[in-house]
């Protein structure tokens, strides 16, 4: 026993310090988890939260921004999901993670800009801290997360993937999100509930 | 105006010749790219994903394109992995490499579904850009970076490998 103390105490202080150099990308939610809700800017100045919208069945939030191609070329996707599942009692929320101290397009400014430009029919947040991005372990734009209520909770029912093709719309061959929105929307598990994607790294704060 | 004409030419001669041997940029799908990553050599391959729109990755390029000259002697092979649509083949990514006098060996991966192939390339990888392995297959040694490197930790990073 006194030499399995050591042992232990070295395994201890590995497995704290490999807990300290693990990145965003590491942590974050799994299918399943709790989502903890959160107080985020919106365009239009209000602050907004997942426990406002109570007729919610759920939600599509999306880690997205101004400035990365493949979010531009998702864009008109990203507002065709909120058109077809707000209805459906799960809006699009969008989030924007990007610190405009890296990403200058990426400004609360822009934003609202871009928002009005596109005439978003979603809240565009600013998730100013990134500690929501960091939460829900967001690696990207876009980067989608499926929630759905569980009484007053949010779990996690799929991470992912908006589809197979972010080049061309039309060559879509497999809607990911959207497969998983019929079973959800069934009240079945997504049967793929998790699925990747090419994205732009997110703009984190440099330390 | 003919004079003008000829200078045009000749102009355009010399753009299309001065560079020699132009770095060409090979399309490739995900079998080569696995064939190649998984060679069972005591090279060490530092490979890197990237694209032409992303910014932190054309910021992080040229240490990556520098280890070319700086390892010329060792046996160390960078793999520059274009990321951009093929259909940015002669529109973005040749001039690119072509303006930037890249000296490493740059391919395209030619996939449309990151789902299917991200996996295969690396289980680590989640989609995000840039992107990096350093690998040694013969020593059973494997890094990956999600996220930009410095030129001192990506030197820092391979001399783990090739000491």
């Amino acid at each position: 026993m006194k030499k399995l103390l050591p042992f232990l105490a070295a395994c201890l202080v590995l497995a704290l310090s490999s807990f300290i150099v693990l990145r965003p990308a590491d942590a974050g939610y799994q299918v399943g988890d709790k989502a903890a809700d959160f107080k985020l800017r919106n365009v239009d100045g209000k602050m907004v939260s997942l426990a406002d919208n109570k007729a919610a069945k759920g939600y599509i939030v999306v880690f997205t921004c101004n400035t990365c191609p493949y979010a531009k070329a998702y864009e008109q996707r990203i507002i065709d999901l909120n058109t077809k599942y707000a209805a459906q009692g799960y809006p699009v929320v969008a989030i924007n993670p990007n610190d405009p101290a890296v990403a200058p397009g990426d400004s609360f400014a822009d934003m609202q800009k871009r928002a009005k430009d596109k005439k978003y029919a979603f809240p565009y947040l600013q998730d100013e801290t990134q500690q929501v991005a960091r939460q829900y372990g967001a690696t990207r734009t876009p980067h989608l997360y499926v929630l759905t209520r569980q009484g007053n909770d949010f779990v996690v029912s799929y991470i992912g993937a908006i589809d197979d093709n972010s080049e061309d719309a039309k060559l879509v061959k497999t809607k990911y999100l959207e497969n998983a929105m019929t079973d959800i929307i069934a009240g079945k598990p997504a049967s793929v509930n998790s699925t990747k994607a090419i994205g732009c790294t997110i703009k984190w704060k440099r330390v | 105006m003919n004079q003008l004409k000829f200078l045009v030419l000749a102009a355009a001669f010399l753009l299309l010749a001065l560079p020699g041997q132009a770095q060409k940029v090979d399309v490739i799908k995900l079998p080569e790219l696995q064939k190649r990553l998984s060679r069972p050599t005591d090279t060490t391959y530092v490979v890197n994903f990237w694209a032409t729109w992303c910014a932190p990755c054309v910021k992080e390029l040229p240490h990556f394109d520098q280890l070319t000259t700086t390892y010329a002697k060792q046996k160390v092979k960078v793999l520059l992995v274009s990321m951009d649509y093929a259909s940015q083949l002669d529109k973005k990514v040749k001039p690119f490499v072509q303006k930037r006098g890249l000296k490493s060996e740059v391919v395209l991966l030619n996939e449309t579904d990151p789902n299917t192939y991200l996996d295969k390339v690396d289980t680590k990888w989640t989609g995000a850009l840039p992107f990096t392995i350093i690998l040694n297959n013969a020593k059973h040694k494997r890094a990956t970076f999600e996220q930009e490197l410095s030129a001192e930790e990506l030197q820092k990073q391979l001399q783990a490998f090739v000491k």
